[in-house]
């Protein structure tokens, strides 16, 4: 059998580090031995697809609960799942899933004082079209305090599950809003060495998909690794 | 750096079981099929703590060792319904589980065969990227010796924490035990992929 061809590799300024000081969970979460290098087999370039039409249809819809809406600003998120090459990710599942309009996660532990919203749980699913493409309805979440450090408060963000075409293209994000004033004190945001891959977790404002009377839009496209170009020498 | 650079990694946060714990994802197959085993484990942090918000996925080749996957080139049998995906989120105490069965031997590179073994991505609060480990079989002597991933550890302790350990069995189901060490004197074997 001809030997796999593998995924190439992430460059190392692209990903956050697993120690990153200023997010203080990092501290006693993070391995201090250095990661064992492997080339790519099967197990690697394989993985889950999820074409299969799990879903349920109104999974890319948060905005309504039990035919009641949510309160807050609705928005639209959509974009596209390409490779470093370009090529569109057909058909991979994509998972979402975020706080209310006033900072409050549906979750038990989450003691944030803000109303939660009876209409909102905050969860999401979608499958990618042929052509890599995904749409999400939701309400634009709100920020909130977190405990890391005094005054801590989160960029508002929604947090996106995604998987590719491999086991090694598996990928958990969160994606932010265009010129919020927290960035600047955020460490996760901030956990991200490279300028460009951090302002790549921004969505951006895009006018031609809002809808008039009902919904702002904003775009966010996700890319995940490329194949290499040759198969692996040993 | 591509003309398309990667979307980077965030860490999961401490809710997310909003958007990912649904369903029986701990069950790769239904406990009464031929060949069902379970594999528990706990994660913990470098102070010996449980991590009660992580996250294990894993996946797998069937039982004759294929992938539910186009590019798994070889001629092994696909099983119906078999699709080799899992995933479990940490309870209170750090512990997770998975019911499978064990995978066939995977062709390696370089005409080698692979010991059994799973492919594991762990994601928790406050690990800003998953980290990806490898779950083999204590009662696959031979083959694990013969396994290259495994082989390319030196350490004999280091290779250790890749192998699941065969425990006594429940109601009748094979038991395998995996803990998984994010830091600290026991910390798991990881992987750059
Ligand atoms: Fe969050």
């Amino acid at each position: 059998m001809s030997e796999p061809v593998g995924y190439r590799r992430d460059s190392q300024d692209e990903h956050p580090p697993a120690l990153y000081e200023g997010y203080k969970s990092t501290v006693l979460r993070s391995p201090k031995r250095l990661p064992i290098k492997i080339n790519h087999t099967l197990t690697e370039i394989t993985g889950p697809l999820f074409g299969h039409g799990k879903l349920q249809p109104g999974e890319d819809d948060l905005s309504i609960e039990n035919g009641e809406e949510a309160q807050g600003q609705r928005i639209f998120v959509s974009g596209r799942v390409l490779d470093e090459d370009g090529r569109p990710v057909p058909r991979t599942l994509i998972e979402i899933w975020q706080c209310n309009a006033a900072g409050r996660y549906r979750h038990p532990i989450d003691q944030h004082p803000a109303p939660l919203d009876p209409n909102f749980v905050g969860q999401g699913r979608v499958v990618t079209s042929d052509e890599g493409e995904y749409k999400f309805t939701t309400i634009k979440p709100g920020a909130y305090p977190w405990g890391n450090h005094y005054n801590a408060w989160r960029p508002a963000h929604i947090h996106f599950s995604l998987f590719g075409p491999a086991f090694v293209t598996r990928v958990i994000t969160q994606m932010y809003f265009p010129d919020d004033p927290l960035f600047l004190f955020d460490p996760i945001f901030n956990s991200i060495p490279d300028e460009s891959a951090r302002q790549r977790l921004v969505s951006k404002f895009d006018l031609d998909s809002t809808k008039p009377d009902f919904a702002l839009s904003f775009k966010f496209n996700f890319i995940v690794r490329g194949r290499d170009a040759t198969p692996f020498e040993e | 750096m591509s003309e398309f650079g990667i979307t980077a990694s965030q860490t999961v946060g401490p809710f997310l079981k909003i958007g990912l714990a649904q369903g029986d994802q701990e069950y790769v197959v239904a406990e009464n099929v031929k060949g069902a085993l379970r594999i528990d484990g706990h994660v913990y942090d470098g102070q010996g703590q449980p991590v009660p918000d992580a996250m294990i996925e894993i996946w797998q080749a069937n039982i004759y060792g294929k992938y539910d996957h186009p590019d798994d080139p070889t001629d092994a049998e696909l099983v119906k319904s078999f699709y080799g995906f899992g995933r479990s989120c940490t309870d209170k105490n750090g512990n997770f589980f998975f019911v499978t069965v064990k995978p066939g031997r995977v062709v390696g590179l370089g005409n080698t065969l692979q010991a059994p073994h799973l492919a594991v991505n762990v994601f928790a609060r406050g690990m800003l990227k998953q980290q990806v480990t490898r779950l083999y079989f204590s009662d696959e002597i031979q083959a694990n010796s013969e396994d290259p991933v495994l082989n390319s550890i030196d350490d004999a302790g280091v290779r250790d924490t890749l192998v699941a350990s065969k425990v006594n069995d429940e109601n009748g189901m094979p038991c395998y035990k995996f803990n998984i060490h994010l830091q600290g004197e026991m910390e798991t074997a990881f992987f750059d992929v």
